[in-house]
């Protein structure tokens, strides 16, 4: 199976659908002749000309907008937000109208729309253009949000998203980008809505997203050769969650850790953790529970503060050992 | 067609041959002049059944009554094609009326019931009929005036020949999207035909305080639209600008802009009380610029029809919202078991 990058990944199922489905078309700002901020879009413009690759001026609540005009004639339309941030200026389209339009209307309008926005630190970007807002979009019941880990993950959930009648928020992270990994070169997707053991152990559950996935992955690994064996549970789409898959795990391992870069405070760690106390398995859980979120401060600028910012697999490794050996 | 605000005054409505003249002009037929007037009646009516249902404690949420601004709405509904796309604002009956949705069902979603266009779901600000191309209310000022632009797009790569008109208030114009979708509609010479219903009052704020320069419409030339600002209270003059507008974009010609200085006689919603406005400004637009009255006294006049022509059709209009109510609250509440129905496709 060819190695491509997580980015390459994202690219190719674009590519593929819109030559599979000629509603399909992007749209976004620098996403033309600039191939996109981060070169995602790369060589498209080419390839499917300025109709299908709609180059917008920096206006993104009507981007969205847009892409919900279109959305509700039948067209599939796949829109860039530059940086996850600025999804922030168009939540009133996504949150307010693309969101709640399937339901208000009575179930008698579909919004099948996909809006790509990389999130998360790591890149210098400072306050600003690092943000993981993914527990904010959680809070609006009829997105579907979701955050692949892997190249794999991230072509086979974009051929879904784009197939899914309903507005998907599709949250890339730039560190990943670069990230390669065996990914089939023909046409598959991925459920959404459903999670994946991405490493299977007895002793510890963890539940983590995009970067955290990886971080979580290789302190797996490294604690394996001391006989800690941790579970790794990526729920890929952060809305509709899947806790089911989540609450057997628990159930299994009897330890729960959730790791999110997105701030603690509101992450939707809490909404795991709740979920997990608040059911029957509750009586199979062996040590408190724990949560390792980004700190609650906006992501300085500085590399190493910018680091100490969100979790590293130093602090998934400690917090890791903290629940196993029963510590508080 | 005048580009300052309409006053309204009995010299505006001008005499009944000037009326003959403007409507031999535009070729409307005497069936399309009773239409209007037809129209203008059951809006009328629906509005003034909704406040009374609502003072008889029927109406669970809130309305945003529509009730002076008939003539926009009618004159609109007149010079676009039947599957033209609708984006509408949260004071939308008159313009789903006029557009031609089924009033039963309107009243039904009106009374929050399972029978009703959004199954009781989304009531008075959310009607939405997407068989007829209606795509719906919004309760988010200014919120549809983007999604303006990706019906256009789409209008446009799928190669057809239907336009989107989307309608607004003077206080969404304030909106920052307003900007945002007047450029891009502009750019990619989209065909949408933007309507500003100028009542006025954002709520209680008088546009003169509300907008740093007037008309609103005169915004259109910083993107290249063009446009016309009318007196919304005459139905003829509403429809003479929109047909030019929609001559313009159907004939690939990108956007355009309409300003229409209408009044609405009720208040903002359920809880207005006024406050912000003299009695005696809102009595002069009913006795003085009423659009049904001036309209009524031209087709008299003219000899369109008579007294007790007018007095049948008002009747009729009446009676079809009197039905609709009977059918409405005949029909059931939506069961709770579908509680958690519609939230993904």
């Amino acid at each position: 199976m060819p190695e491509i990058t997580y980015l390459e990944a994202i690219r190719q199922a674009l590519w593929q659908e819109m030559k599979r489905d000629e509603r399909v078309f992007l749209l976004g700002e620098d996403i033309g002749r600039y191939g996109g901020a981060f070169g995602l879009t790369h060589g498209m413009l080419d390839e499917f000309g300025e109709e299908r690759v709609l180059e917008t001026p920096i206006s993104e609540a009507t981007i969205v907008a847009t892409a919900i005009g279109a959305a509700l004639l039948g067209m599939r339309p796949v829109a860039e937000l530059m940086f996850m941030d600025f999804v922030l200026l168009s939540l009133d389209q996504l949150a307010n109208q693309a969101a709640k339009m399937h339901f208000m209307f009575g179930g008698r309008a579909t919004v099948p729309m996909v809006v790509r926005m990389p999130g998360g630190s790591g890149s210098g970007a400072a306050s600003q253009h690092s943000q993981s807002l993914e527990s904010v979009l959680m809070q609006f019941p009829g997105l579907i949000v979701i955050n692949p880990s892997t190249p794999y993950d991230a072509k086979g959930l974009m051929l879904s998203a784009i197939r899914n009648p309903n507005p998907v928020c599709f949250v890339e992270h730039k560190v990943l980008y670069k990230m390669k990994g065996e990914v089939p070169e023909g046409d598959y997707t991925i459920p959404i809505g459903v999670a994946e053991i991405k490493r299977p152990g007895r002793d510890i559950t963890v539940v983590a997203n995009n970067v955290m996935v990886i971080k979580a992955l290789n302190v797996a690994e490294k604690l394996s050769k001391e006989g800690i064996e941790v579970e790794v549970v990526d729920p890929r789409t952060m809305l509709p969650l899947d806790t089911e898959t989540i609450l057997q795990s628990v159930a299994r391992t009897g330890r729960l850790l959730v790791v999110h870069e997105a701030c603690q405070t509101g992450g939707w760690a809490g909404e795991v953790i709740a979920s997990v106390v608040g059911s029957p398995i509750f009586d199979y859980i062996d040590a408190p529970v724990r949560r390792l979120g980004g700190k609650d401060i906006p992501i300085p600028y500085n590399r190493i503060l910018e680091k100490a910012a969100v979790p590293q697999e130093a602090d998934i490794e400690q917090e890791i050992r903290a629940s196993v050996e029963g510590r508080i | 067609m005048s580009k300052d605000k309409g006053k309204g005054s009995e010299k505006d409505i001008g005499s009944h041959k000037l009326f003959d003249k403007r409507v031999k002009q535009l070729k409307m037929s005497d069936d399309s002049l009773i239409g209007l007037y037809r129209t203008m009646c059951t809006v009328r009516h629906f509005e003034y059944m909704a406040d009374k249902l609502y003072a008889a404690g029927k109406v669970h949420g809130t309305m945003h009554l529509s009730a002076g601004q008939e003539a926009v709405a009618a004159g609109i509904s007149l010079a676009v094609q039947p599957d033209d796309y609708l984006i509408n604002h949260h004071r939308g009956h008159g313009h789903f009326i006029a557009k031609g949705a089924d009033i039963n069902l309107m009243m039904a979603e009106f009374l929050g019931k399972d029978a009703g266009y959004n199954h009781g779901r989304g009531g008075s600000m959310h009607i939405a009929d997407f068989q007829s191309n209606n795509l719906g209310a919004n309760g988010i000022v200014g919120g549809g005036i983007p999604q303006a632009v990706g019906v256009g797009l789409a209008l446009k790569m799928q190669k057809r020949k239907e336009i989107c008109v989307c309608i607004f208030g003077d206080g969404a114009a304030n909106e920052g999207v307003f900007h945002e979708a007047m450029n891009m509609v502009a750019l990619w010479k989209l065909p949408v035909l933007y309507i500003c219903e100028n009542n006025k009052y954002g709520m209680s704020m008088d546009v003169d305080r509300a907008v740093a320069k007037l008309p609103i419409a005169q915004r259109a030339d910083a993107y290249g639209i063009p446009w016309a600002c009318v007196d919304g209270n005459d139905v003829v003059e509403v429809y003479d600008a929109m047909k030019t507008a929609v001559e313009h974009i159907r004939s690939g010609k990108g956007p355009y802009f309409v300003e229409a200085i209408t009044y609405r006689y009720f208040g903002h919603s359920k809880s207005d009380r006024n406050l912000y406005r003299p009695k005696e400004e809102i009595e002069d637009w009913k006795q003085n610029r009423d659009p049904i009255m001036r309209f009524t006294k031209h087709l008299l006049q003219s000899e369109i029809i008579d007294e007790g022509q007018a007095q049948e059709i008002n009747a009729q209009a009446e009676q079809v919202i009197i039905k609709a109510v009977e059918f409405a609250e005949a029909s059931p509440e939506p069961d709770v078991s579908t509680l958690m129905e519609y939230v993904y496709a």
